[in-house]
């Protein structure tokens, strides 16, 4: 069985990010790059399928710039066999449609019976790319991932919804983007990064795919970024306890008819 | 032209259709155009109610026992034909769990472009959605010029707003003939009464500032006074305090309530992610430089242990609950 696994280079969420001057953009001089954390969650889980013997290959597979090869390494270095890195003029400006369809015309030939992803990318957050594959390929799929066990070709898997979880079975092929909690990630080792650096990488430009021109017009713009609500009150409610807490709820009702 | 508005239920219709609904009958307003709804599950018949004075033209009810639980191969082909059918120009979802995947595969069997988790939705020409991007740290508003534009509305962002009670006309449909891949071999939800974290109108969280699991009491008589649902940082979801489900933030839940109350949380930017959407932020906390503080609209600086039950006590007086 083949496994490919969707690994997106993302900035570090725990950077400080500056909008650029056009206001549509963010700058991206002086950000750290690292694999979306929901990603390293799926690729543990590849790897722990291969190790138990229920998957012979895992392939990792993404679209982006040259630079995302540094995240692709560091997936290889933690196990998968190979990478397929999907790129050319433009594939930065892809929507999340674009890209979905990048991924799903690179991995036709490929035969992945089962692809893993991350709920979500922590730069867009834009939770849409993995379903959109499965439904290009029309493979079965579930989303926000918490267990996952395979049983001949059946994967069964708990999806979270809120305040509870379904159990699915599905059939493969299959589409299953992850949910932290499922595992630890695992820390390359130094021998493993080593050899990673020997792992091939393929390039797919994204012309060759098909996908050029009008194909990557997308019907989505960004207008506008800006802060999140700055308004804040900050009110530091002072006094003893009881007075306090007294105009603490006088406020909430009062003057914020909040209660 | 028209705007339909994919109506969520789990056995019954979720407080996050409707105000999908409600963003919906203003974008239909705006663009002038007729707002229709669609909704699959049991029968909807003791449930229309629910739907009065929204602004809703028909609803087209596709009721079945077999798909009362969400399922791809169930809904998706469903809304995919109706859109084309209708020729809807603007498609509205909820942003919750299985909302975000139903949304994303209808867009993808559409073809068309989508904006999830947005926390506001317009019309001005074209459809205009704000959705929060890098963890909440920035707001991208983007707008949608594929057609049918489609937006999935983050739950508790929009107020259910209803003018007059005029019903909708219900307009049933047959079950198209589906086969289903993927098989629901169980179903666990929470326990009736029990206030969902992301749905809830006033959230009170504890932190590492509790001190440890044997204090949860403490936040717990302080949600109960406020009809709240109970929030965790991560820290005390790592320690094992309490399980994953309540923790809110990046790698948590977000949250978007009227009143969210942090007590002994410091305040961390990735907790920050899960709930600066919040309408008002309380803070409790001892220490007055906790960053919490720059966030919040009200703060108490003291000891939580002394705070939360004459907040708690103050809370019931003032809502009679003594
Ligand atoms: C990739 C990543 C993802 C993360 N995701 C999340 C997430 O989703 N959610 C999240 O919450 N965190 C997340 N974190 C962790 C986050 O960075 C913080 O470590 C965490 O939020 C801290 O939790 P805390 O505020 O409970 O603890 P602390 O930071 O230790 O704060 C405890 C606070 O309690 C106060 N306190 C102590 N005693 C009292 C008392 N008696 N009365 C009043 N106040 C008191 C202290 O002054 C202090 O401010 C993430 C981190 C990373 C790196
Ligand atoms: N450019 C990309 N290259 C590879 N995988 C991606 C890419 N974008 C998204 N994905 C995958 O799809 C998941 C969801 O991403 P998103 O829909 O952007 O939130 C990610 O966690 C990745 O697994």
């Amino acid at each position: 069985m083949k496994i490919a696994v969707l690994v997106k280079r993302v900035p570090d969420t725990a950077s400080v990010f500056q909008i650029d001057g056009d206001q549509k953009s963010v700058k991206t001089d002086g950000l750290k790059f690292v694999m979306s954390p929901y990603d390293e969650h799926a690729m543990e889980l590849a790897i722990q399928l291969k190790e138990a013997g229920k998957a012979d290959e895992v392939i990792v597979v993404s679209a982006g710039p040259d630079g995302a090869k540094d995240v692709m390494r560091t997936a290889l270095a933690m196990g998968a066999d190979s990478g397929l890195l999907v790129t050319g003029d433009g594939v930065e400006s892809l929507s999340s449609r674009g890209v979905a369809q990048a991924l799903a015309a690179a991995l036709k030939d490929f035969g992945a019976e089962l692809i893993l992803a991350g709920k979500q990318a922590v730069d867009d957050d834009a939770s849409q790319v993995a379903e959109r594959v499965a439904e290009l390929l029309e493979y079965a799929h579930a989303s926000v991932v918490t267990r996952f066990e395979l049983e001949g070709t059946t994967a069964t898997v708990d999806r979270e919804i809120e305040g509870g979880q379904y159990t699915l079975e599905l059939p493969l092929p299959a589409v299953c983007t992850i949910q932290k909690g499922i595992n630890t990630p695992r820390y390359p080792t130094l021998p493993n990064i080593m050899k990673a650096k020997k792992k091939p990488i393929a390039d797919k430009n994204l012309a060759d795919l098909g996908l050029s021109g009008d194909a990557l017009n997308s019907g989505i713009a960004v207008e506008n970024l800006s802060l999140p609500r700055q308004d804040r009150l900050n009110k530091i409610i002072e006094g003893d306890n009881e007075v306090r807490v007294k105009e603490l709820v006088r406020m909430l009702k009062e003057d914020e008819k909040a209660l | 032209m028209s705007v339909l508005v994919l109506l969520e239920q789990r056995g019954e219709l979720k407080p996050c259709a409707l105000e999908a609904a409600t963003a919906a009958s203003k974008v239909a307003q705006a663009a002038g155009v007729e707002l229709n709804a669609v909704y699959i599950g049991q029968s909807l018949a003791d449930q229309s109610a629910e739907l009065a004075g929204l602004g809703i033209a028909k609803v087209y009810a596709y009721e079945n026992d077999a798909l009362n639980y969400y399922s791809n191969d169930g809904y998706v082909p469903i809304v995919r034909d109706l859109v084309q059918e209708l020729g809807a120009t603007v498609v509205i979802g909820s942003a919750s769990a299985l909302g975000k995947e139903y949304c994303a595969s209808v867009a993808a069997r559409l073809g068309t472009e989508l904006a999830q988790d947005a926390i506001e939705v317009s019309w001005d020409g074209g459809l205009k959605a704000k959705k929060p991007v890098y963890a909440g740290k920035i707001v991208s508003e983007v707008s949608i010029t594929a057609s049918p534009a489609m937006v999935s509305l983050r739950p508790n962002v929009v107020k259910i707003e209803r003018d007059g009670d005029a019903v909708p006309e219900i307009v049933k449909r047959d079950m198209p003939q589906v086969s289903l891949r993927t098989v629901l071999k169980e179903a666990a939800v929470a326990a009736a009464g029990q206030i969902e974290l992301t749905e809830a109108k006033v959230v009170v969280s504890g932190g590492r500032g509790i001190g440890g699991p044997e204090n949860w009491p403490v936040v717990q008589e302080l949600a109960d006074a406020l009809g709240a649902a109970l929030g965790a940082s991560r820290a005390v979801v790592d320690a094992g305090w309490i399980h994953h489900s309540h923790q809110v933030g990046q790698t948590g839940k977000v949250v978007s309530p009227d009143i969210y109350v942090a007590c002994g949380i410091s305040g961390a930017i990735q907790h920050q992610a899960g709930m600066r959407t919040s309408k008002l932020i309380v803070a409790i906390n001892k220490d007055p430089n906790a960053p919490i503080f720059k966030l919040c609209d009200y703060g108490i600086v003291g000891d939580l242990f002394e705070i939360c039950p004459l907040l708690a006590a103050e809370v019931r007086k003032a809502l009679g609950k003594e």
